[in-house]
């Protein structure tokens, strides 16, 4: 591993653990919160607003530091999505993600997060998700059972 | 009102998190996205690093607080199961979930990613409703 490469897994480990306490502090690992959120007809919980608007404020303020440096710290280029196309893929999926988010009150970053706690329930969400990513992956020909690219 | 006040400095910490990624390594804090590419193979050495820090944050938060971050999860085992297969493949199909489009997509003005949080919210709020006439 090169030196450059050595820092970037570090400056992820430290990332993904500053975002795992967030989620800790925020009340965004409790499913029944988030679902006080969701519930806007009967007892709404609004902490969830409260969540987002810090997370997109301070996180906005790093994407405009962004855009004035010519690269990232750690690598030769910003990787970011090419597409601006808003099309089928995009709305379905959001709206099956949207769906299964309701039902249990548990999105990809809070599963893996509450992996810590070492609960029956998350980790069987935990189980069911990665086998929902995987059969859509196989769709698409990549992934687990037979990537083509 | 303590709740909204730690909601919103968690929240920014995970701005700050999400900052931190995108100026340090160039890439989206966008966490189905990075365990899409685990699956795959690719960026494997990052990707297991960040979702070891994710799992690392609530122990760390227990060292601070002296207490575990309260989780109840009410749903039923076929619920789970059913809402994690949901989750899982509209993830990746939509291209991204709360923390992609909505910490960084947002954040970005990104306009696929305002088109996908408000289709998911809808979505989400949608389900929570009708559910709640079953229970």
């Amino acid at each position: 591993m090169s030196k450059s490469a050595g820092f970037r897994v570090a400056a992820a480990f430290v990332s993904g653990t500053i975002f795992g306490l967030g989620l800790a502090l925020s009340g965004m690992l409790n499913p029944a919160r988030v679902r006080g959120f969701l519930d806007v007809a009967r007892d709404w919980d609004p902490t969830l607003a409260f969540v987002l608007g810090g997370a997109v404020a301070v996180s906005a303020i790093g994407m405009s530091l962004a855009r004035w440096i010519r690269k990232p710290l750690l690598d030769e280029r910003f990787h970011l999505p090419e597409t601006q196309l808003i099309d089928r893929r995009l709305i379905v999926g959001s709206a099956i993600f949207g769906v299964g988010w309701g039902m249990v009150g548990l999105c990809p970053g809070p599963a893996v997060a509450s992996l810590s706690l070492g609960l029956p329930a998350t980790i069987l969400f935990l189980a069911a998700m990665f086998a929902g990513m995987a059969a859509h992956d196989h769709r698409l020909g990549v992934g687990l059972w037979g990537r083509a690219s | 009102m303590t709740a909204y006040i730690s909601g919103l400095c968690g929240g920014m910490l995970i701005g700050l998190s999400a900052a931190i990624l995108m100026l340090a390594n160039g890439r989206v804090a966008g966490v189905s996205g990075i365990l899409g590419r685990l699956l795959q193979g690719l960026h494997t050495a990052t990707g297991a690093a960040f979702v070891a820090g994710l799992v690392v944050g609530p122990i760390v938060f227990r060292l601070l607080s002296g207490e575990w971050p309260e989780v109840v999860l009410a749903a039923s085992w076929p619920v789970v199961v059913i809402g994690g297969l949901l989750v899982g493949y509209g993830s990746r199909m939509g291209s991204g979930c709360t923390s992609g489009h909505g910490v960084v997509g947002l954040a970005r003005l990104s306009r696929r990613s305002m088109a996908a949080v408000a289709t998911f919210m809808i979505a989400a709020v949608g389900t929570v409703y009708l559910m709640g006439f079953f229970v």
